[in-house]
């Protein structure tokens, strides 16, 4: 039994740790991140009290929250009302697992066999990322019905008709990019993406792929429920949506569920547009730092723009997503597959 | 080890599946049916066939039971006792008895006639299975009569679907 206990075995047990962890602070660093941006936005400080530039204060939040009363409706489905935050989170941690973030590395010789830096390689991780995504959508269902409150549950009705809706377009813009990398390996995807054009521009799909580039980001934000689009907690109709009738630490995972699903859609943007790991001047075992700034620019972006941008109104993201994303969507991939078969 | 993993995951999907027809809540009966379409993908896993149980877990349980959810909150059923009971006549009863027994001969027919069929376990096979372009040049051109008529018989529900919604109240 010993013998099973390898040094690489060990290796991947700390990878996974390390990276459930990093998670779990980048939802902590998000929440920071969200407030300090939004207050240079509107012109004022923002949280700065709790360490160094407020850096501590989601940690802050955590513990007031720990210590808050655990409240559940009477009329509460007790079974559903309980599992729905951690359908939520454990969703929003499973997609993470398949997407690589830097190139194989043996730790300095340390290892016999190389790792790999990502959780699990799977060869078709597009569509585990796809199929687990798709699932979170339940937690947010199941909370919204649940609750047996009028509010949560309209919360969640809004949210399942904003997947459906969105998911179409989702899926035939990662379709559009598998056709150009003929694999549905994330890690051979951003291989497929190194080397430059005529020496200066690198051969990121975002060149190749523009609209389809815009049409996952839009749908990305549409998935994660975030402004421009976040009806399902629309706070000015539905008091704060599927999540009314939560308190304490279920409430917090939402939460976290939210932000790791912002940290994912922007992680599986940059392998698949952006070049994942790949970028110049560091050398190849540092790639998971030109990862980590392009993830964390595309963060900013979501941050910037939910306190740039009003709510549209339902009728409006149904017609948006029906009537001009999905035929956007369909036009994207016919050309696509079009030129990938004419060039060869 | 694999052996195990097999007969946890056909437990789950039997217990499942049981629990789908057991519940007199509708919604318990929704999750409980994805619980075994994911038991499915496990064992599909298993098959080595990867590209089959992601498939199963995006169309069935990430698409169309979200669709099955939205219908049963739309209609706020918490319970089946609030709804009007469902009376079935005698000849209604007597149709439901031979389809029952006409399906349960077909797949009598079907695992009769696939204990005979030889799979193959050879590499090639096995690599053949997994590998999703194979699928698809198979599915378009030697299944491509089974593929549309798959299709034409998802359109003909969906027209019912409208016929059956559109149809004004004063029918009735």
């Amino acid at each position: 039994m010993i013998d099973f206990i390898s040094p690489s075995l060990i290796a991947h047990f700390v990878l996974i740790f390390i990276v459930f962890n990093c998670l779990v602070l980048a939802s902590a660093f998000m929440v920071w991140m969200e407030r300090k941006v939004c207050a240079y936005i509107q012109d004022r400080e923002g949280p700065n009290r709790v360490g160094p530039e407020g850096l501590l204060q989601p940690f802050a939040d955590v513990i007031k929250l720990v210590f808050k009363e655990d409240l559940r409706p009477k009329a509460a489905d007790a079974f559903l009302f309980a599992i729905a935050p951690v359908v939520s989170t454990a969703t929003a941690f499973a997609a993470f697992s398949v997407v690589p973030f830097g190139t194989e590395t043996t730790l300095f010789g340390l290892l016999s066999e190389p790792l790999r830096l990502e959780v699990t390689d799977v060869n078709v991780a597009v569509l585990v990322i796809f199929a687990v995504t798709s699932m979170g959508i339940y937690g947010i269902v199941l909370a919204g019905w649940s609750s047996n409150s009028k509010y949560s549950l309209l919360g969640g009705l809004r949210s399942s008709a904003q997947m459906i809706s969105y998911e179409l377009s989702y899926g035939l813009s990662l379709a559009a990019v598998i056709m150009l990398a003929g694999s549905l390996s994330l890690r051979e995807i951003v291989v497929n993406q190194s080397g430059y054009w005529w020496h200066v521009i690198p051969r990121w799909y975002v060149f190749l792929q523009p609209l389809g580039f815009l049409i996952y980001m839009t749908a990305g934000v549409a998935e994660t429920n975030r402004a421009p689009f976040d009806f399902p907690e629309a706070e000015q109709e539905l008091v704060a949506g599927y999540h009314t009738e939560y308190s304490s630490m279920s409430f917090a995972l939402f939460f976290m569920a939210e932000y790791i699903n912002m940290v994912t859609v922007s992680a599986v943007a940059t392998s698949l547009f952006l070049g994942g790991w790949l970028g110049p001047l560091l050398p190849a075992w540092l790639g998971w730092v030109w990862f980590m700034i392009k993830v964390l620019l595309l963060l900013f972006f979501y941050v910037w723009m939910r306190w740039t941008l009003p709510r549209y109104r339902y009728d409006q993201l149904m017609e948006f997503g029906w009537k001009w994303l999905l035929p956007a969507a369909v036009l994207n991939l016919v050309a696509t597959a079009a030129l990938v078969i004419w060039l060869g | 080890m694999e052996q195990i993993v097999f007969y946890v995951l056909a437990a789950v999907a039997l217990l499942a599946s049981f629990g789908v027809i057991g519940q007199r809540n509708p919604m318990h009966s929704v999750m409980l049916l994805i619980v075994s379409f994911g038991a499915y993908a496990g064992l599909y896993v298993l098959l080595d066939a990867p590209f089959t149980a992601v498939t199963q877990i995006i169309i069935y349980a990430g698409a169309i039971m979200v669709l099955f959810l939205f219908v049963v909150m739309l209609l706020n059923a918490h319970t089946e006792d609030d709804m009007v009971p469902a009376t079935i006549g005698p000849r209604t009863m007597k149709i439901g008895v031979v389809l029952s027994l006409a399906l349960v001969g077909e797949v009598a027919y079907a695992l009769l006639k696939i204990a005979r069929t030889d799979f193959g376990t050879d590499a090639g096979t096995v690599s053949s299975i997994k590998d999703v372009g194979h699928i698809g040049s198979m599915l378009y051109t030697s299944y491509s009569f089974a593929f549309e008529v798959t299709s034409i018989l998802i359109l003909v529900s969906m027209v019912g679907a409208v016929v059956i919604a559109g149809k004004p109240r004063k029918d009735r």
